[in-house]
C-alpha cells in the first residue's frame, strides 16, 4: 500500500510517500531525517501534541496553557482534552509544572507562568 | 519629557528581540513600550505548539517562545513600560504616549516601529445580511478561548483559511465544537500545507476553495450563513449557493500591519506590504526610525520575526554608534511571478551579506529564483514549489552585491 503524506513536523511541509510492506516502511520525499520517521510513526502509531488550557481556581478569569510533555497516540486525543477539561489548578503556576501525571505514558505540563 | 537612547513601540515578539539585540550592541538605555499588561504580544494567546524550530531549535508553545524572550529583556535590565499606549510619533523622533500616571513624552535618538499587525473585520468585507452576535475574527476567538476559558460557539464555519483560522479550527473542535466547514474565497489555501493537515484533514473538516460566505442569517445570535462558490470574478455564483446551520462564524481573512504611527510621523509606506519602505538594516525613510516584524510585513513564522527585529536591533545601535553611513543606495524590484521584495533598497557598498525576502504571486511548483542588476546575476535560488502563503528568503553574498549597478530585480522562473 502507498500513502501519500505531508510532513507536519517543521513548516516546510515536505510532500512524501510511503510504501507500507507488512511492518517495513519505505519512505521517499523526505528532506530530513524526521521527516522519514514522521512518515513511519504516522503509518504505524501516529502520534500529535495536545496543547489546551486549564483553570486557574485562585486568579480571576484565568487560565493556564499546557502541553503534552512528548506526543500522544493520535485516537487518544479526546482522552487526553477529557483529562485536561476536568483539571484544575492553584497559581502560582510556572512553566514546566506538572499539571496531569500519567496521561497515555506522558504528562500535561504547563506551557505559561501565572504568578 | 523624557530621554531615551532607543525607544520601542510595542512588546511582542519583534519589540523584544529587538531590544535584545539593541542592548548587546552597547545601547543599554533601551526601553520597550507596549499597551499589554505585561509583553510577549500575541503568542501570548497562541497556545498551539510549533514554534522555535528555526530560531532556537526546539518545538516551543508560544507562550513559551514569548517567556524565552521576555526572560532575556528582565535578565538584562531593560526596562518595559506596559499598559502604555503610544498616540503620538513624530518625525523627529518624540514619542507620546498615555498610561495610568498620565502623559508621557519622550525624546528618542531612535525608534523601531514594532507595533504588530490586526485582523481585517466583517466591515472590510461587505458580507450581506443581519448583524447577529457569534460573529467573531479567529483572533478574537482565540483570545476568549485560550486566555479567558469562554466557549465562543458549538457549530462554527470558517471563513478564511490563513493560519489563525486554520489554527482555531482544531482548538475548537478540541473543546467539543463542530466545525462544519473552513471556505476560502482563493482557489487555494493561504495557510501552511501542514495546518492543513494537522488542523483539518485530522479531524475531518472539509476545505472548500474557490468558495466565500455569501449571506448571514440570524436575529439576536447568528443561526447559519449561505456559503456559495465563486467565479474567477470572486463574486459568488447564484446556483451555488447553499445553506449551514451554525451559531458561530469565524474571519480568518488577512491582517493589517498597524501603521498609524507610521503614517503620523510621515513615513512612506509601500502599497503591497501594507508596512513601511526599509533599507537592510530595516531603516525607514526616516533615518533613526526602524521597523521590523508584522508591522513592516506581516510573516508566516515567528522565528523570522525574531531574526528581522534582530537586524532592526543592530541598525538602530549602529545608528546611534554614528556607523550608518548612507551608502550607494539600489532598489529591490518584484519581476515576474513576485508579489513584493524586502527590503526595498540595500547599499550596494554593503560589507555584509544580505538577505532578500519575498512572496510569489500564485502557487507555483518548482522554480528558480533569479536576482538580477542589468545584467550581472547576484544569485539563483531553485525551490520545489513556492506558494504565496510561504516567505521566500534568498542570500545575496556581499562580493555578489558588489557588483549590482542598479536596481536589483527578482523574477522566477517555472522548472
Amino acid at each position: 500500500m502507498t500513502r501519500n503524506l505531508t510532513c507536519i513536523i517543521c513548516p516546510r511541509g515536505c510532500s512524501l510517500v510511503a510504501e507500507i510492506n507488512g511492518n517495513e516502511v519505505k519512505v521517499t520525499g523526505h528532506t530530513c531525517p524526521k521527516g522519514e520517521q514522521y512518515a513511519i510513526d504516522e503509518c504505524t502509531n501516529p502520534v500529535r501534541t495536545v496543547t489546551s488550557i486549564v483553570r486557574v481556581t485562585n486568579r480571576e478569569d484565568t487560565m493556564v496553557s499546557c502541553k503534552t510533555e512528548n506526543p500522544i497516540p493520535k485516537d487518544k486525543i479526546f482522552d487526553v482534552m477529557a483529562i485536561i477539561r476536568s483539571t484544575t489548578v492553584e497559581a502560582p503556576v510556572s512553566i514546566g509544572d506538572v499539571l496531569c501525571d500519567d496521561v497515555f505514558g506522558t504528562r500535561v505540563i504547563a506551557t505559561k507562568e501565572i504568578k | 519629557m523624557i530621554n531615551h537612547d532607543i525607544v520601542i513601540i510595542g512588546g511582542g515578539p519583534a519589540g523584544m528581540a529587538a531590544a535584545i539585540a539593541a542592548y548587546d550592541a552597547g545601547i543599554k538605555d533601551t526601553v520597550i513600550l507596549d499597551r499589554e499588561d505585561s509583553i510577549g504580544g500575541i503568542l501570548r494567546q497562541c497556545i498551539h505548539n510549533g514554534f522555535g524550530l528555526h530560531k532556537l531549535g526546539r518545538e516551543l508553545t508560544g507562550p513559551e517562545y514569548a517567556d524565552v524572550f521576555a526572560k532575556q529583556v528582565y535578565e538584562r535590565g531593560i526596562k518595559v513600560y506596559t499598559e502604555t499606549m503610544v498616540t503620538d510619533l513624530t518625525a523627529d523622533k518624540v514619542v507620546t504616549a498615555t498610561n495610568r500616571e498620565g502623559i508621557l513624552k519622550i525624546q528618542a535618538k531612535a525608534v523601531i516601529l514594532a507595533m504588530g499587525c490586526r485582523e481585517r473585520s466583517r466591515g472590510a468585507l461587505n458580507i450581506c445580511g443581519s448583524r447577529p452576535a457569534g460573529i467573531f475574527s479567529a483572533g478574537t476567538a482565540q483570545k476568549l478561548v485560550n486566555c479567558e476559558g469562554y466557549a465562543v460557539g458549538k457549530r462554527v464555519v470558517i471563513l478564511g483559511s490563513g493560519d489563525i483560522g486554520l489554527i482555531m479550527a482544531r482548538r475548537m473542535s478540541f473543546e467539543g465544537a463542530k466545525v462544519e466547514a473552513v471556505c476560502e474565497i482563493m482557489p487555494y489555501s493561504g495557510g501552511l500545507t501542514r495546518n492543513i493537515v494537522q488542523c483539518l484533514e485530522d479531524y475531518n473538516i472539509p476545505l472548500y476553495l474557490s468558495t466565500t460566505v455569501a449571506e448571514i442569517h440570524g436575529k439576536q445570535r447568528l443561526e447559519g450563513v449561505t456559503i456559495a462558490q465563486v467565479g474567477p470574478d470572486r463574486r459568488p455564483i447564484e446556483e451555488t449557493k447553499r445553506y449551514i446551520p451554525c451559531d458561530t462564524l469565524l474571519l480568518s481573512v488577512g491582517l493589517i500591519p498597524e501603521n498609524e504611527l507610521t503614517r503620523t510621523a510621515g513615513i512612506p509606506i509601500d502599497p503591497v506590504t501594507n508596512g513601511a519602505l526599509v533599507d537592510e538594516n530595516r531603516q525607514t525613510a526616516i533615518p533613526g526610525i526602524f521597523a521590523c516584524g508584522n508591522v513592516l510585513q506581516v510573516h508566516d513564522l515567528v522565528d523570522y520575526v525574531s531574526d528581522e527585529a534582530e537586524i532592526a536591533g543592530n541598525g538602530a545601535a549602529a545608528y546611534l554608534k554614528g556607523e550608518l553611513d548612507k551608502k550607494a543606495t539600489v532598489s529591490t524590484k518584484a519581476g515576474y511571478g513576485v508579489r513584493y521584495v524586502l527590503p526595498q533598497t540595500v547599499s550596494a557598498l554593503s560589507d555584509k551579506p544580505v538577505s532578500l525576502f519575498l512572496r510569489v504571486a500564485n502557487p507555483y511548483g518548482k522554480v528558480r529564483f533569479t536576482v538580477k542588476s542589468g545584467d550581472q546575476v547576484l544569485a539563483t535560488a531553485v525551490r520545489l514549489k513556492a506558494v504565496p502563503g510561504e516567505m521566500e528568503k534568498i542570500n545575496i553574498p556581499a562580493e555578489k552585491l558588489a557588483l549590482a549597478s542598479g536596481e536589483i530585480t527578482v523574477s522566477l522562473e517555472e522548472l
